[in-house]
């Protein structure tokens, strides 16, 4: 119980302060396309329940899974980024949604069930 | 995304203006909004003033698919008018709180760095600050030195650039003759209206400390429970 207090107490402190991350996460992503790396954005588009980011959340990623900022607070990040070295390969944009409940929900991170989109684009 | 369209958002970003990213998810099309722009023929315009008001992105349903609104706003600022005892008590709080805080007052006597430590200061009049640093929707300002020298003129400015709290010390005999000042100066009574006065959420506070915890509540009343908050 103490535990899940400490998860719910973090993902409300990180909805709270995303501007400031929002901001570097794009600036990085200028940074990584401007010094030659191929790189994609992922981005929080809609959430269901209690999820742990807020929609504008955002996720960089590089072609050799490199990444920065979270889109999950931590445990979807993995299938983004393998997702996003895909889109960085083709060049097409795609929507991915982690829809979980109950066990799987707690095992990725999602603590109370929550759904989230993400869109994950390449940057050119 | 377009690396151009990436480098021109973060570029407004660091200047603290306002814009919208919009991405088409059918085709993945997207363009730049600034909030200076005229938009008014925009079929999302009203979409794109509650937007940049909450400062919220989101996805809105427009002509057959959805489109996502990446909202960038600046973060929240404060500037304090009056380097006053009130002020010693705000500015920490205002800062844990997470707004960006200066400290106006021409009165060297009154702002030192003796009594505001590690804080933004400007020893200055008002009007030579906001010159150079222009007051905008993403700015509270809290006028706090009794003194119509130093107060009106940024109390008036904050209404004008619509920044998103102003608040005013002083009892309401003081406020009401306030207002009759501003009246002649010519401001609008609707604008009059939003003049946080007496300062600060009715909690009774006595002491200067108090009054700075009931500012700081008006001020994050103001910006969490604005009435075009988009869900």
């Amino acid at each position: 119980m103490r535990y899940l207090l400490k998860v719910l107490i973090k993902g409300m402190l990180m909805t709270s302060t995303d501007t400031s991350s929002i901001a570097d996460v794009l600036k990085t992503a200028e940074n990584w396309s401007d010094s030659g790396r191929s790189v994609a954005l992922a981005t929080v588009i809609e959430t269901w329940g209690s999820a742990p980011r807020p929609v504008g959340s955002h996720l960089v990623i590089d072609s050799d899974g490199n990444f920065e900022g979270s889109v999950s607070g931590g445990c979807v990040e993995g299938a983004v980024v393998s997702e996003a070295i895909d889109v960085i390969e083709t060049g097409k944009p795609t929507t991915l949604e982690f829809g979980v409940a109950d066990e799987t929900a707690w095992r990725v991170g999602l603590s109370c069930g929550g759904r989230i989109r993400v869109y994950v684009e390449p940057v050119r | 995304m377009d690396l151009s369209l990436l480098t021109k958002l973060n570029e407004l970003r660091s200047n603290r203006r306002a814009a919208i990213l919009t991405t088409n998810m059918s085709d993945g099309t997207q363009r730049l909004i600034r909030r200076e722009d005229d938009y008014s023929q925009d079929g999302l315009a009203t979409e794109f003033d509650r937007r940049f008001r909450s400062g919220k992105s989101g996805i809105v349903p427009f002509e057959d698919t959805d489109v996502f609104l990446t909202v960038s706003v600046p973060s929240p600022r404060l500037v304090i008018i009056g380097a006053v005892h009130i002020s010693q008590a705000l500015v920490p709080m205002a800062e844990i709180a997470g707004l960006d805080v200066t400290v106006i007052d021409p009165r060297t006597a009154f702002a030192t760095e003796d009594r505001f430590p590690g804080s933004k200061l400007k020893a200055e009049w008002p009007e030579d600050v906001l010159g150079e640093v222009p007051l905008d929707a993403y700015t509270a300002v809290a006028a706090v030195t009794h003194d119509p020298k130093i107060d009106d003129f940024p109390l008036m400015e904050a209404l004008k650039t619509e920044c998103f709290y102003v608040g005013a010390l002083g009892s309401r005999k003081t406020h009401g003759k306030r207002l009759e000042r501003f009246h002649d100066a010519g401001l609008e009574p609707a604008l009059l209206d939003r003049i946080d006065a007496p300062i600060g959420l009715d909690i009774g506070a006595a002491s200067p400390e108090e009054i700075a915890v009931a500012v700081l509540g008006s001020i994050i009343t103001a910006l969490r429970k604005s009435p075009e908050t988009a869900g």
